[in-house]
């Protein structure tokens, strides 16, 4: 990152955590906990312990952090290496990102940085300009994504409190920050578990690798009543509802999966977990019981967007309410090929101008990328 | 610790306090070294270690009385003595075999009395079992047992066949819903950790004259079932897994042995010394198990392909995959533990 952008971000996000020391404080049972940040333009520190939201601020104030993270781990020695730090237990976290989704918009609001010349241009295999293929892909924002994101947290959201019957007043959803939805389970009686235990419940959210047998198909004798019903709790209920649709369609539903043999059904679980049932959580998240996690009311270096708890996650609008940066205007040069926005304002598109926006959004395009001081 | 009757105590003997029942029982242990009428005991407690090191589940035969009164000591006194044995000899090859057949021996019954219509002082004492000694709760539930989902996946994730994996489980509220028999077989590992750490913390007593030979047979029985190879550097938890269950004489699949034989052979291990790592096995063949590592090394066979190490995804998708964080998306197991730049 060139000097004069590394600085203007250091002073932004600076200026965002002094007046906005009320969103950032330590979580509970903070001594027992790591921290870590990074700088822009340089490495990850770790193992850090703190005590109080002053602490904190003070760490905020003197290293100007880009990212800051907290361990969802706890630990009687928590500023130890890893292997002193006498782990006790960890929050279980989950993760929901739009990237992991995959929808078909996504190539419209997705744009290519080539490595080689810094070219922005739209989505291509090549960069327009010097042919090189080495290119970083940016995400800007997106409202249909953010949707998507929203629905999968809360279908993740009734299985928690469902099946696995963890109390809704344990799991706090937050904006990530930058495409996506955290989830933080405090209290629960998942704490305890390591991680070949989390990457059992992992299968079962994503609903991965189940068996035919398990929904009703025998291999040798199938036997009608065996097969899913639309009420029955757990996966049993989802999948029926997903394979048949309505009560009225069951039975014919069950014919054609008998006459279609067992591996076809087989099949079918397999992708019904990828493609539909299954929610689409960042596995490598989840298994982590040493994560350090993005800390709540933090900004994420890859937009300077907030890091937010939201009380009503179907209202909540992300690229309103956690874009908290001030908004006196910046002059930037801008090389954006597509349309965004942001405090419902719209950006863009932009081919190496200069412009004049407030300061959010030239911190937003200087995140990305896709934009320089003039 | 659980208060135990007779009957009790000859289906779970681990769990009485062996000096105390012998003295209860009016006996020394240096009787049985000694007294010839004693000596069917010590018979029965060999055979009982034999049987388990060839992967038996014991079931005492007796000539002539089925008398309970005879019975149920004899099970009791045969177990206690093997155990004395064991200590003796030292041979943890064979205390873990015993521990494992002892589990599986015990598990038979705890299936037994958690069936619905056994008796209920017999249901209540196995429930008690699982709250005492495994700290697991277990409720009835008509003809199942629930068990919360935390307890059932922290004993679960040991097993590696599919139906054991939480997806496949009928889940509702929390809960996980068993068999009875599933139940039983849930805990059979910890059963036999927990049988094999009371007899590694139990005393060894001083050598008599009369247990010797028994002693002696013991070692040349052990030495059947040796391994002494050993594998250094760092290893993935898929191949740790795979060699902690033929240590244990478990059953691994055609897929977990092409695995295991690919890695050690990547990781410039010769046949001679892997086709010991598979003496355990229960179909251990050694002339078939060494063509088999042969033909995977490229060194006999038509094509003479040597084969590579599977990949993760690979082997995730056979279930043999036990990721850590330690894994940190590596592709192969091969870049396991190898600094990435
Ligand atoms: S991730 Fe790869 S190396 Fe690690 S356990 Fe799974 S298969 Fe083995
Ligand atoms: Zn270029
Ligand atoms: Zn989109």
């Amino acid at each position: 990152m060139l000097e004069n952008n590394l600085k203007f971000l250091e002073e932004t996000f600076k200026q965002y955590y002094f007046d906005h020391f009320d969103l950032i404080r330590v979580p509970d049972r903070s001594t027992e906990r790591e921290y870590g940040y990074k700088k822009f333009n340089s490495g990850m520190s770790r193992h850090i312990s703190l005590k109080t939201d002053k602490d904190l601020h003070l760490l905020l104030m003197t290293n100007l952090p880009s990212d800051v993270f907290c361990s969802n781990g706890y630990y009687s020695f928590p500023n130890l290496p890893m292997t002193e730090k006498d782990w006790k237990e960890a929050d279980l976290i989950f993760d929901i990102d739009a990237k992991d989704l995959n929808l078909p918009c996504r190539k419209d609001h997705t744009c290519i940085k080539c490595t080689s010349c810094g070219e922005v241009s739209l989505l291509q295999d090549v960069c327009p300009k010097c042919k090189s293929n080495k290119l970083d892909r940016l995400s800007l924002p997106c409202q249909n994504c953010i949707s998507g994101v929203k629905k999968e947290v809360l279908n993740l959201v009734k299985i928690l409190t469902t099946d696995l019957r963890i109390d809704d007043k344990n799991i706090r959803i937050s904006f990530s920050g930058n495409e996506g939805f955290h989830l933080h389970v405090t209290n629960s009686s998942y704490n305890q578990l390591g991680s070949k235990e989390r990457g059992d419940l992992i299968d079962y959210i994503m609903f991965r690798r189940a068996i035919p047998e398990r929904f009703g198909f025998k291999k040798n004798n199938p036997s009608r009543s065996s097969f899913p019903d639309l009420d029955d709790p757990g996966w049993s209920g989802r999948v029926a509802k997903d394979l048949f649709g309505s009560k009225s369609k069951r039975s014919k539903g069950i014919t054609k999966i008998i006459s279609d043999g067992y591996p076809v059904y087989r099949q079918r679980l397999e992708e019904m977990g990828k493609n539909s049932i299954g929610v689409k959580i960042d596995p490598n998240v989840t298994v982590d019981i040493h994560r350090i996690f993005r800390l709540e009311g933090s900004l994420n270096s890859k937009s300077g967007l907030a890091k937010l708890a939201c009380e009503n996650i179907e209202k909540f609008n992300p690229y309103t309410e956690a874009c908290l940066i001030g908004d006196e205007p910046v002059e930037i040069s801008a090389n954006s090929p597509i349309e965004f926005r942001l405090k419902n304002r719209g950006f863009g598109p932009y081919t190496n101008e200069k412009i004049s926006v407030p300061k959010y959004a030239a911190a937003y395009m200087l995140c990305k990328g896709i934009a320089n001081l003039a | 610790m659980i208060s135990l009757g007779q009957d009790e105590i000859a289906k779970y003997p681990f769990l009485a306090e062996a000096g105390q029942y012998l003295n209860d029982k009016g006996f020394t242990l240096e009787q049985f070294a000694t007294d010839p009428d004693l000596k069917i005991i010590v018979d029965k407690a060999y055979e009982r270690i034999e049987s388990a090191a060839e992967g038996k589940i014991y079931n005492l035969k007796t000539d002539n009385s089925s008398d309970k009164d005879i019975i149920l000591p004899l099970n009791v006194f045969s177990f206690l003595i093997a155990i004395v044995l064991l200590k003796l000899s030292g041979l943890n090859t064979l205390i873990n075999r015993f521990s494992l057949a002892e589990a599986r021996r015990a598990e038979k019954f705890l299936e037994r009395d958690l069936v619905s219509d056994s008796n209920k002082t017999s249901e209540e004492f196995a429930i008690k079992i699982f709250r005492d000694v495994f700290s697991i709760t277990i409720k009835k539930a008509g003809d199942y047992f629930v068990i919360p989902i935390s307890d059932y996946l922290q004993h679960a994730v040991n097993f590696h066949e599919l139906e054991w994996k939480l997806v496949n489980r009928h889940v509702e509220n929390g809960m996980v819903f068993l068999t009875p028999h599933e139940s039983a077989r849930l805990i059979r590992k910890e059963l036999g950790g927990y049988i094999g750490t009371k007899i590694r913390a139990a005393n060894t007593p001083p050598m008599s004259k009369g247990f010797e030979d028994k002693v002696h047979k013991l070692s040349n029985l052990a030495k059947k079932f040796v391994v002494d190879t050993v594998v250094s550097t760092e290893i993935p938890p898929c191949i740790e897994h795979a060699i902690e269950a033929l240590n244990k004489g478990e059953n691994l699949s055609h897929s977990g042995r092409f695995m295991l034989a690919t890695f050690l052979l990547g990781r410039g291990q010769t046949v001679d010394e892997i086709a010991p790592l598979f003496k355990n096995a229960p179909d251990y063949n050694e002339k078939i198990t060494r063509y088999q590592i042969k033909q995977v090394a490229g060194e006999t066979g038509g094509n003479r392909t040597k084969y590579a190490c599977p990949s993760c995804e690979k082997i995730k998708s056979n279930d043999l995959c036990f990721a850590t964080p330690d894994c940190d998306n590596i592709i192969n197991p091969m870049q396991f533990g190898k600094k990435r730049l």
